[in-house]
C-alpha cells in the first residue's frame, strides 16, 4: 500500500478520533459541572449517591465501562445498543464528566474560606460571590489539571478500538495485519504526538494568560 | 446613641463554650478595644457580630435592626432581607486580609460598591481613588494584592471595608499577619479614623496602642467579659486578677 492510500485509510480513523475527543470534551466539561454540583450537595443522600457514582467510575477501567455500555443494554433490557459509536460517546462523557467534575471540586474547594467570609460582610449574594469571586480563581487553578486530562482523553479515544470502532489505532492495526507492514504505526504516533502537541500549547497559552496574579 | 448592642450572648462549638453572657455595647464615635489571650472568644465574638458565626442564644442589635433576639424565650434570627440591611451597618477588617487577589486593587475596592450598592463605576472609582490616598496607595490603583507588601494589602482591605460607608468598622488583630515594622502603618490609618470619629471596634494585642486611641477597652478571658471600662483604667490600674496577669504578661 502507498502511503498516500496508508494517509487516507487513516485519515478516516484519525475523523472518529476526533469526532469521540470533540463530542466527550464539549458534552463533559459541563456535565461535570452538574456532577459538581451533586456532589457538593447539601442534601446528603443525592451527596452520597453521586460520591459512590464518583467511586464507581473512578475505580474501574474506562475500557470495561465502554464494553458494559455496549453490551448491557442487550443483555439486561434485550434492546440493542444499535451504534458502536454511540456506546463510545457515552461511557467516554460519563468518564470524563467525573473525572472533571473532581477537579472542579477540589479547585472550588481549594479557594479560602476566607474569599466566601471577605464578599460575605461586603453583602455581595451567594450567588456574587460564586461568579465575582470564586469561579475566577477556580479556573486559573483548574488549567493546569484540566489540560492533563483533556490530552489523556486524546490517547484513551483509542480504547474505542475494544468495541471495533474504527478510529486511529483500529484503522493502522487493521492496515498492519493485512498489509505486514509496521509503519503505520508509527505514522499514528504521529498524529497523537502533533495533537497532544498542540494541546499543550494551547493550554501554555491560556496557563501565561491567567497568570496576571499569582495564587 | 448606640450603634451595636449585645446582650447575654452564647456560643458554643459542640461542647466548647465560647461565649459565655456576653452584653457589650458601641455608641456612636467610639471606638472599643477588645484585649485578652488567645482562645478567649474574641474573634468569635466579632464574627457572631458580623455574621460569620451563627450565636446559639442572645441579642445583637444594630440600631433598631435585630441579627438575634430571643422572643418568648425563642430563639429568633434575622430574615434575610433584615440580614441584608445589617451587613450595611458594619464592615469588617480581617487579620489575614482576605483580598480578593485575582481583582486588582481598585476592583476590590470598587467591586462591593458597584455590584452591591449599585453605584456607578465612575463613581465608586472616584471614591476609591479618594480612599486610596487617603491610605498612601494612590499609585497601587492598578496593582495586584500580590504585588503589595502586608501592610499595604491590609491598608487596602481598611479601604475596602470603608468603601461601602459602614457605620462601624471591626478589625480582628489587624496587625497580626505583618512585619513588626509594618503594624504602625496599620495602627496610623486607625488613628486617623479614630479622629475622624469612625466608630470601630477593634481586636488588638497593641496594647499601647488600645491605652492611646480607645474610649473604652474590653478584657476577655474564657469567653467571659472579665474587665472593661476607660483605657487607663483597665490597661494601668486593672482591678481583676486576670486582666493584671495577661498585662503583666505582655508587658515582659
Ligand atoms: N469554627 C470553629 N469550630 C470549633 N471551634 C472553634 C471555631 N472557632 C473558634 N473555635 C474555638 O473557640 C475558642 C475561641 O476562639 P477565638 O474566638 O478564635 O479566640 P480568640 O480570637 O480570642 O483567640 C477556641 O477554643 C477555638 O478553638
Ligand atoms: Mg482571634
Amino acid at each position: 500500500m502507498s502511503f498516500s492510500a496508508v494517509t487516507l485509510r487513516l485519515l478516516d480513523g484519525f475523523q472518529a478520533t476526533l469526532f469521540i475527543f470533540f463530542v466527550t470534551l464539549f458534552a463533559s466539561l459541563p456535565l461535570g459541572m452538574v456532577i459538581t454540583a451533586c456532589s457538593m450537595s447539601k442534601f446528603k443522600p443525592l451527596h452520597w449517591l453521586t460520591r459512590t457514582f464518583v467511586w464507581i467510575i473512578r475505580g474501574t477501567p474506562l475500557m470495561l465501562q465502554v464494553i458494559v455500555v455496549f453490551f448491557g443494554p442487550g443483555l439486561i433490557f434485550d434492546v440493542q445498543m444499535r451504534s458502536r459509536m454511540t456506546a463510545v460517546l457515552v461511557a467516554f462523557i460519563i468518564n470524563y464528566a467525573t473525572y472533571f467534575s473532581e477537579i472542579y471540586r477540589g479547585g472550588i474547594e481549594s479557594i479560602p474560606i476566607g474569599q466566601h467570609e471577605a464578599g460575605q460582610v461586603l453583602g455581595m449574594s451567594k450567588r456574587q460571590i460564586f461568579f465575582r469571586i470564586v469561579l475566577p480563581q477556580v479556573i486559573k487553578r483548574i488549567v493546569p489539571p484540566m489540560g492533563n486530562e483533556i490530552i489523556t482523553l486524546v490517547k484513551d479515544t483509542s480504547l474505542a478500538n475494544i468495541i471495533a470502532v474504527i478510529e486511529l489505532v483500529m484503522a493502522a492495526k487493521t492496515i498492519v495485519s493485512n498489509e505486514h507492514i509496521i509503519w503505520p504505526l508509527f505514522y499514528i504516533g504521529v498524529f497523537y504526538l502533533l495533537f497532544c502537541g498542540v494541546l499543550t500549547i494551547l493550554f501554555n497559552f491560556i496557563e501565561k494568560k491567567l497568570n496576571y496574579y499569582k495564587g | 446613641m448606640n450603634i451595636l448592642e449585645i446582650k447575654n450572648l452564647h456560643k458554643a462549638f459542640g461542647s466548647n463554650v465560647v461565649l459565655k453572657n456576653i452584653s457589650m455595647s458601641v455608641s456612636k464615635g467610639e471606638v472599643v478595644s477588645i484585649i485578652g489571650p488567645s482562645g478567649s472568644g474574641k474573634s468569635t465574638l466579632l464574627r457572631c457580630a458580623t455574621t460569620l458565626e451563627v450565636p446559639d442564644s442572645g441579642e445583637i442589635k444594630y440600631f433598631d435592626d435585630f441579627l438575634i433576639r430571643t422572643e418568648n424565650e425563642k430563639t429568633v434570627y434575622a430574615d434575610k432581607d433584615v440580614l441584608k440591611k445589617i451587613r450595611h451597618h458594619f464592615g469588617l477588617v480581617f487579620q489575614n486580609f482576605n483580598l480578593f487577589p485575582h481583582l486588582s486593587v481598585m476592583r476590590n475596592i470598587t467591586e462591593a460598591p458597584i455590584i452591591v450598592d449599585g453605584k456607578s463605576k465612575k463613581q465608586a472609582e472616584s471614591e476609591a481613588m479618594e480612599l486610596l490616598k487617603k491610605m498612601g496607595l494612590s499609585d497601587k490603583a492598578d496593582a495586584y494584592p500580590c504585588e503589595l507588601s502586608g501592610g499595604q494589602q491590609q491598608r487596602v482591605s481598611i479601604a475596602r471595608a470603608l468603601a461601602l460607608n459602614p457605620k462601624i468598622l471591626f478589625f480582628d488583630e489587624p496587625t497580626s499577619a505583618l512585619d513588626p515594622e509594618l503594624t504602625g502603618d496599620i495602627l496610623r490609618v486607625i488613628r486617623e479614623l479614630a479622629k475622624e470619629h469612625m466608630t470601630m471596634v477593634i481586636v488588638t494585642h497593641e496594647i499601647d496602642f488600645a491605652l492611646h486611641v480607645s474610649d473604652r477597652v474590653v478584657f476577655m478571658a474564657d469567653g467571659y467579659i472579665v474587665e472593661e471600662g476607660a483605657p487607663e483604667d483597665v490597661i494601668n490600674n486593672p482591678s481583676n486578677e486576670r486582666t493584671k496577669s495577661f498585662l503583666s504578661r505582655l508587658q515582659k
